[in-house]
């Protein structure tokens, strides 16, 4: 990530620089993911385009834009071009203001002539979305309406329903009733935003008059970060794991120095205070599936005591991984990484210190590291970096951090038995693996776009792209769901092979490294071969497309028993005879009833 | 402020602006001879000298400047700092 862009950022020095950041981020990518945005603008979009494109190269996602004609934005939504229909679009924004609102109250103007109008309103914003779905199938952003910078009526703008204030509030919630029930509809909440960023500030009307901006200049870089997280998130690119410094981060003074009743936690002081309410602010991220760890220099009984202190409300139990010892910070962070199965980059630290922030950034940057003094600061940090931004909020979220427990225990249990099958057949492993259901394409989606290191080709879908391979008879498709004694891993395994006559190639096959040495690839591989079977396949080609990151699957191939047809540094190609195959035991049953 | 401590400066905002070192701004230098310097450019451009100089310029002037002798005139007799 660049350090210019890294929240919370300079705006001037953004707008001034952009061009040298674009060509800094194309200079240092790596690959990322490509996605096809249509802005549909109710006013100037030219430079919030290209600022939105610095934070998502930033981010690893690789945009292309189409920008409708200045205000034609109902029409294109509408009455699409061929040339949009060409570009087919994989994201809709549709950047309108309240000044694209057509009809506003009149003074004195009965309420039920109000309503109308409201509704009239809402009607062109409804009838865009619904043929933008219906013909792009994508999802939509939609901002909503911030307030006006002047007020005609004074407070009466608001609870008079000839009010403007009142009219956007209502407008507004209209909106809101559509994101409840439409999936792939996001409201970008720009009212929200105008009002954190000065309402004042954030209405520059020359820059209206000038350049028909619908913000100041000043705020694009702001209101380009806020967008570019719904985007982040709807492409699974969020991070996975707070971890967290205890001394002066969790609560007030040195617990190894002061001991327990020594620190300042809870309500008895206004610092106490302070540490609360950000220990109770981290703990509501466990229901959104942000697992939290420890990493702090400290005795482990130290660490626990401070944790167990009884005016707290974090726990021990609430961490997914608890790294209290006197190492370096970045390498218990690493061993936190390996012991969650997951990658550096998924991790955000949080440390009051700064010469521990400036090693950690040094030594592994990949891991993104907070800026604050104090916890109040902290909350802000963490609250409007949005890195964990909820767009899509599955099951499966909710029930992380007890997945990672469930693993924790599993670990414990592994050292009880004599062999490592022992320990497979005690887990009472099910699998269902199945064709793609529609209910399961989000999460087959999300699982794809965020898995790295368990994925043979990395390629990326989007949710429209998924339904359509979904539906189509040229692929043969495999989704994997593990529950064991501990419980539900959920959706964890993807493959899809491309027909092609007799021969079979696979496009995907990914595994979530949740649930790495189950065999759980063998049970995989075992349907795949069957389904492939029943379709008159002969033979199965297996691609690995090299990345930093999937080292660990270079050879998956050879362990199915595919042989090697050729190998070069951009893909190894492998080949398995269907006949030949017989089926690897594993301790899974697979597709045993419910 | 003199002219020449303007340029000099104006210079700077123009290369980070359009990410172009090798620009050289005379009194006739106007937007036929950036390449990079379209109407839309032109916001982030007034954007910046305001900054960099922190004062503003009146919509009039905005739209009325022909080329850069002009906006160093205006900039000379108003910059702040």
């Amino acid at each position: 990530m660049l350090e210019e862009l890294r929240f919370p950022f300079d705006s001037d020095m953004i707008m001034l620089s952009k061009k040298k950041l674009l060509r800094k981020l194309k200079e240092s990518e790596s690959g990322g993911i490509p996605l096809r945005i249509a802005v549909f603008g109710g006013s100037t979009t030219s430079d919030i385009v290209k600022v939105l494109e610095l934070f998502l190269r930033d981010r690893g996602i690789i945009p292309t834009f189409w920008e409708s004609e200045y205000n034609m934005y109902f029409n294109d939504a509408v009455f699409p071009s061929e040339e949009l229909i060409s570009f087919k679009p994989e994201l809709a924004f549709i950047h309108t203001s309240y000044r694209n609102i057509e009809e506003t109250p009149d003074v004195l103007e009965s309420e039920n002539s109000v309503g109308e109008k409201l509704s009239r309103e809402y009607s062109r914003f409804e009838r865009m979305w619904d043929s933008i779905s219906e013909k792009f199938g994508c999802p939509i952003i939609q901002n909503n309406f911030e307030l006006p910078p002047q007020r005609l009526l004074g407070n009466r703008e608001a609870g008079c329903s000839y009010g403007m204030v009142d009219f956007i509030t209502r407008l507004n919630e209209r909106l809101y009733g559509y994101a409840k029930t439409h999936k792939g509809f996001y409201i970008h909440d720009i009212n929200y935003l105008a009002a954190s960023y000065g309402l004042y500030k954030w209405h520059e009307e020359r820059h209206w008059h000038m350049y028909k901006y619908a913000l100041s200049v000043d705020a694009i870089p702001t209101f380009a970060y806020s967008l570019s997280k719904i985007i982040c998130s709807v492409l699974g690119r969020n991070k996975k794991v707070i971890a967290l410094d205890l001394d002066n981060t969790l609560w007030g003074g040195v617990i190894g120095d002061d001991g327990q009743a020594g620190i300042e936690i809870g309500n008895e002081t206004s610092v106490g205070q302070s540490f609360l309410r950000l220990q109770k602010y981290l703990k509501e991220f466990k229901k959104l599936g942000v697992l939290l760890t420890v990493c702090s220099k400290n005795d482990p009984e130290n660490a626990l005591e401070g944790l167990n202190h009884p005016d707290g409300v974090l726990r021990p139990e609430d961490f997914a991984c608890i790294k209290a010892n006197w190492d370096e910070k970045w390498r218990n962070l690493e061993e936190t990484a390996r012991e969650l199965n997951l990658l550096p980059e998924s991790i955000v630290f949080v440390d009051d210190n700064p010469a521990e922030r400036a090693i950690v950034r040094a030594q592994l940057p990949e891991v993104t590291v907070l800026d604050f003094d104090t916890p109040e600061e902290c909350i802000m940090a963490i609250d409007g970096c949005g890195f964990f931004e909820t767009t899509n909020l599955s099951e499966d979220d909710s029930r992380r951090a007890e997945m990672y427990r469930e693993n924790a225990e599993r670990a414990a249990l592994e050292k009880q038995f004599a062999s490592y099958e022992d320990f497979l057949a005690s887990l009472e492993m099910r699998a269902q693996i199945t064709d793609f259901e529609p209910v399961h394409i989000p999460r087959i989606t999300q699982l794809t776009n965020k898995s790295n290191q368990f994925n043979l080709t990395t390629k990326r879908f989007t949710q429209e792209e998924m339904e359509r391979t979904a539906k189509s008879p040229e692929y043969i498709r495999l989704c994997g769901r593990l529950t064991d004694k501990f419980g539900d891993n959920g959706i964890v395994s993807v493959v899809i092979g491309k027909t092609d006559g007799e021969k079979l190639h696979m496009e995907l096959w990914l595994m979530s490294c949740r649930v790495l040495k189950r065999k759980m690839e063998y049970a995989m591989l075992n349907e795949l071969v069957d389904s492939a079977k029943k379709r008159g396949i002969k033979e199965i080609f297996g691609y690995y497309l090299p990345t930093k990151k999937n080292g660990m699957v270079k050879e998956l191939y050879g362990e199915f028993g595919f042989e090697k047809v050729s190998e070069d540094e951009n893909q190894t190609v492998w080949k398995l005879d269907v006949e030949g195959f017989e089926p690897i035991e594993t301790q899974i049953k697979v597709n045993e009833g419910e | 402020m003199g002219r020449e401590v303007v340029r000099k400066r104006l210079t700077e905002v123009f290369r980070d602006v359009f990410d172009d070192d090798s620009i050289v701004l005379t009194d006739n230098t106007t937007a036929n001879d950036i390449e990079a310097w379209d109407s839309l450019e032109h916001i982030s451009l007034i954007s910046a000298v305001e900054k960099e100089f922190r004062m503003r310029f009146t919509m009039k002037e905005v739209s009325g400047m022909k080329n850069v002798g002009e906006m160093i005139s205006i900039v000379a007799e108003r910059a702040k700092k």
